[in-house]
């Protein structure tokens, strides 16, 4: 198996971007990535990319074929293929991308994510989403996703005495990191009892501790890593890759405050990273609601299960924190157009790897994880970097 | 431009009100939440027997009985509404017919949601310019529509004002107007439905704002003003918070905004918003006083006016019909129930 490398990086502002089409923000993303690798795109073998939804939110499927001809690269008739995994779709199709370098077939790969989300009326956005939910066993019975991550939060709070506050404190730092993303929808600091204050969705769920509709794409290049230097000064290595699943809906699950997904992929990702979570410096962990981020901390190994309230609390996942956690503003404040953030993960890793994070720079940063998930944790998708 | 502008103008406001937070209790929300995120405490609610016929009736006649007119000398009649009380078959035939200006007079219906009034506004001023009549009377005037449980429903109200455009004994002289319009569908109702669609926040920065901010800068720009010239500013005002926030996006300040803004307390009366909001001004404007005013419709578009007061207007009879206050202040509460029955919300067989 070959080793592989990221050399590119693009992503478009995040946000309600009701002036661009599902295809500008694409290609704007993929157009992004390609400078920055200074790859010239004759060179591109293929192309994936990661779209949850694109049929229902914005009433086009055959996106693969899409990607390719609204960037420009209809002449080069190149494989391109479009993955679905509900929230992980991104990073399922960086991991499709990366076996596909990996295994040698392909030498030079794009691969991007995109969701335009906010060409439908939230209502309609909310039930599109529940469809990454089991339809026959959940859905169907009128729960969306607010009320399946609710009672995960009723559940931890139960069990381990996680409070309302501590969930709070992860939109609070998320909100502050992504104050300081110029990409991010929510570009402000928010005090802990505005997201106290604000209005209950789903208990102990408020407002504020749920992740936004967005619109965004991202991109990223990657390449056999010993074609790497060709292009940039700094490449960032793939040293690990993970992926699990588990069963869709949540009910028949042993303890629902554990994602055995979570667990299983990243102890494939670590295993083949040759890496403990100690040795990490930094992660993007999937944060789709407050209560996501502490079980990821917990089921990414770390902090014990149950302490992942008190680590926000104590803030050990701040930028300056011994284990900073969604430097980027996370999918709360970066937002979350669910096709790219997978793979934006990846580039607010590659960024902060380069130390080209700027005022959100995690000192000597030299590994870095992202942590990728699936509707309620049917499915999870991990990937360890480093700085070549 | 030369002399034209308003002879007279008259309001009316239905008599009912249902508090926003008895509106809230009905459907399980937290009525302070509501009421302080709209900034609406209350809002106008028409009767059985009110539609946008009898409130442009009722308009049209107190701007009459305030100014000497012959109602004959009304050459021109046009209500904007997007609730008017038949799909065909004018409203503005009924309030022709009701003042007496019937039948040597052009009469049309107008509809560009909230904004249709003041799109009538420039209408007259152009049919009088062109002399093609003496006066003209616009009304913007409506008993708007919300699904139960829309948000639109602590909003959607009933009200209009009617204003009178001459040549003669103008009390207001409209300096100039222009107009900036885009096709963004932020809200509609499509035909032979009940209540109307809107896109959420879609409705904000790239429809009320953009097309708000746009149309006053491009008549500022045109005549030369700025913000600190007017004494007072009217914006359209879905909710109590908007107008505020975009007065302070151009640079006017609460101060100005203050008259005009009756949102809090009346609710939006869609096309009536603008218009009521400027006779509330005009009851208490005096000569040489300026006023800015910008309406929005939905669809999307705004009417701008740069607007001052003449002597003319101590001569008005303003006594001989009630002012908006005086509107505003003869209320009658009704609860949730009660405004389902007047607002046709049930349904049976």
């Amino acid at each position: 198996m070959k080793d592989v490398a990221i050399i590119g990086i693009g992503v478009t502002k995040f946000g309600e971007l009701w002036d661009k089409s599902f295809r500008n923000l694409i290609a704007e993303a993929g157009a992004k990535a390609i400078l920055d690798s200074g790859i010239s795109g004759s060179e591109i073998d293929a192309l994936y990319v990661g779209s949850m939804s694109a049929g229902r939110f914005v009433g086009q499927e055959h996106v693969g074929a899409l990607v390719a001809d609204s960037s420009g690269f209809t002449h080069l008739h190149i494989p391109s293929t479009r993955v679905e995994g509900a929230c992980a779709s991104g990073g399922l199709a960086f991991r499709q991308a990366y076996m596909s370098v990996a295994s040698g077939i392909h030498d030079i790969v794009v691969v991007g994510g995109i969701e335009k989300m906010t060409d439908v009326v939230e209502s309609e956005a909310t039930n599109i989403l529940a469809m990454g939910l089991d339809q026959e066993w959940e859905s169907f019975f009128g729960i969306t996703f607010p009320g399946v991550y609710a009672m995960i939060a009723t559940k931890h709070m139960h069990d381990y005495g996680t409070t309302r506050e501590q969930l709070a404190q992860v939109a609070v730092k998320n909100h502050a990191n992504g104050a300081l993303n110029p990409n991010a929808q929510f570009r402000k600091e928010i005090p802990l009892e505005k997201v106290l204050n604000a209005s209950m969705v789903a208990y102990p769920l408020g407002m504020l501790d749920c992740s936004p509709l967005s619109d965004g794409a991202a991109a990223v290049v990657i390449c056999a890593a010993d074609l790497a230097k060709k292009y940039t000064e700094k490449p960032v290595k793939i040293i690990g890759s993970g992926q699990a699943s588990d069963m869709l809906p949540v009910h028949g699950r042993e303890n629902i405050c554990t994602f055995d997904s979570t667990v299983h992929a990243a102890k494939k990702a670590y295993k083949q990273a040759k890496k403990e979570p100690k040795d990490i410096d930094l992660a993007e962990v999937h944060d789709c609601f407050t209560i996501a981020e502490i079980l990821a901390i917990e089921d990414l190994g770390f902090v014990k299960k149950g302490e992942g309230g008190k680590a926000i609390e104590n803030k050990i996942t701040t930028i300056d924190g011994s284990i900073p956690v969604n430097t980027s503003g996370g999918l709360k404040a970066k937002g979350h157009p669910i096709g790219a953030t997978g793979i934006s993960q990846i580039a607010e890793i590659v960024m902060q790897l380069r130390g080209q994070a700027d005022k959100r720079q995690v000192k000597d940063a030299k590994i870095g994880l992202t942590h990728n998930i699936g509707a309620s944790g049917a499915t999870c998708v991990i990937h360890i970097l480093e700085a070549m | 431009m030369e002399n034209i502008g308003i002879v007279s103008y008259g309001a009316y406001i239905p008599r009912l009100r249902i508090k926003s937070s008895d509106i809230a209790k009905a459907w399980g929300k937290d009525p302070q939440t509501i009421t302080g995120g709209l900034g609406i405490i209350e809002k106008s609610v028409p009767a059985l027997d009110q539609d946008v016929a009898t409130i442009s009736v009722e308009a049209a006649r107190a701007a009459l009985a305030r100014c000497v007119i012959n109602p004959k000398d009304i050459g021109a009649i046009y209500v904007g509404s997007e609730s008017h009380p038949y799909a065909v078959k004018p409203t503005g035939t009924i309030v022709a017919e009701a003042i007496g200006a019937t039948p040597d007079v052009m009469v049309s219906d107008y509809e560009f949601a909230c904004k249709a009034g003041t799109a009538a506004i420039q209408t007259c001023m152009a049919l009088v310019k062109s002399n093609m009549i003496k006066y003209g009377l616009a009304i913007g005037s409506d008993t708007s529509q919300a699904a139960p449980g829309d948000a639109l429903e602590y909003a959607a109200s009933a009200g209009g004002a009617a204003f009178v455009i001459g040549k003669e004994n103008i009390i207001a002289k409209i300096n100039e107007t222009c107009s900036f319009t885009t096709d963004t569908p932020d809200f509609w109702r499509r035909e032979g439905r009940k209540y109307p669609a809107h896109g959420g926040r879609f409705t904000g920065s790239p429809a009320y704002f953009r097309h708000i901010t746009e149309c006053s800068k491009k008549l500022m720009e045109k005549i030369g003003t700025k913000p600190s010239d007017y004494n007072y500013v009217v914006f359209h005002q879905p909710n109590g918070k908007f107008p505020t926030r975009i007065a302070g996006m151009l640079g006017f300040t609460p101060e100005q905004v203050k008259q005009g803004l009756l949102c809090p307390y009346i609710g939006n009366t869609y096309s009536g918003a603008s218009m009521v909001g400027l006779a509330s001004v005009l009851d208490v404007a005096k000569p040489g006083e300026r006023i800015f005013v910008t309406s929005y419709g939905s669809g999307a578009g705004s009417d701008s006016f740069d607007i001052t007061v003449t002597e003319q207007i101590n001569g008005l009879n303003k006594k001989n019909a009630p002012l908006v206050s005086q509107l505003i202040a003869n209320k009658e509460y009704v609860d949730y129930a009660t405004y389902t029955k007047y607002r046709d919300l049930l349904y049976w067989e």
